[in-house]
């Protein structure tokens, strides 16, 4: 993880036509931790729901092979049951609800240590990649990743 | 029981919180009703709950891109709820 580059996911653990598994692991130290809160990091809970997100967009990306590229929409519901500290191992998993035409409704959570510390529903547009470069970058993320 | 026309309308009412006497056949989803393209996703994904269908938004909005069809056929109240009934007869001709 790579919080300050919103690199959330380490590596795809599992995945099939309608779920992803990822893992990911908190790093020791970060900025953001250095604000949220110093003398006591904690991964913000915003970043809790980009990691679900995520881990619904690489799904996203590898059911359509890369053709359009995911963007978070709208979050429906979300608890964030648990604090997520330095080091923590994640499991981010992400399960498509609903393929809709342009859009995708997801379920997604977080479990660490047995435990799940978030889950939400959210949805993701789906557009066209601004360009092939990005495109390109994004691809080759999926294969560091071992979605492909 | 409701027709397409009328379920549509209680889903707009609902989801997008509009006033249900601004609902009429000839209202566009856009232009009448001010519903922004996020109010109209949760709209297509309520629609494609309640009818079992998947709306094809991309298509149409291809199709309007580019001139082979005008968008009143597709995101005016009347004529989107002749689209819906459509695309359900469809899908129950694809089961059967």
């Amino acid at each position: 993880m790579k919080l300050e580059y919103f690199s959330m996911l380490d590596r795809i653990a599992t995945r099939d036509a309608e779920t992803l598994v990822a893992e990911a692991t908190l790093p020791d130290a970060s900025p953001i931790f250095e604000g949220h809160f110093p003398g006591f990091p904690l991964l913000p809970g915003v970043l809790m729901i980009e990691c679900m997100a995520q881990a619904g967009g690489w799904l996203m990306l590898a059911r359509q092979n890369f053709a359009r590229m995911p963007l978070l929409a709208k979050v429906g519901t979300a608890k964030l049951r648990g604090m997520l500290r330095p080091g923590a191992r994640l499991s981010i998993s992400a399960r498509l609800t609903h393929d809709g035409s342009g859009y995708a409704v997801m379920a997604g959570r977080i479990d660490s240590d047995g435990q799940m510390a978030a889950e939400a529903e959210y949805t993701l547009r789906t557009l066209p990649f601004p360009d092939a470069a990005l495109e390109a970058l994004v691809r080759a993320r999926g294969i560091e990743l071992g979605l492909v | 029981m409701p027709t397409t026309y009328e379920r549509i309308a209680a889903i707009i009412a609902e989801t997008a919180s509009v006033e249900p006497s601004r609902i009429t056949p000839t209202a566009h989803v856009i232009n009448d009703l001010g519903i922004d393209s996020l109010d109209f996703l949760d709209i297509v994904f309520a629609i494609d709950k309640e009818f079992g269908i998947k709306v094809p938004v991309e298509e149409w909005t291809e199709q309007v891109n580019a001139g082979t069809a005008p968008a009143e056929q597709f995101f005016v109240l009347g004529p989107l709820a002749e689209r819906i009934d459509e695309l359900v007869q469809g899908a129950r001709g694809s089961k059967g």
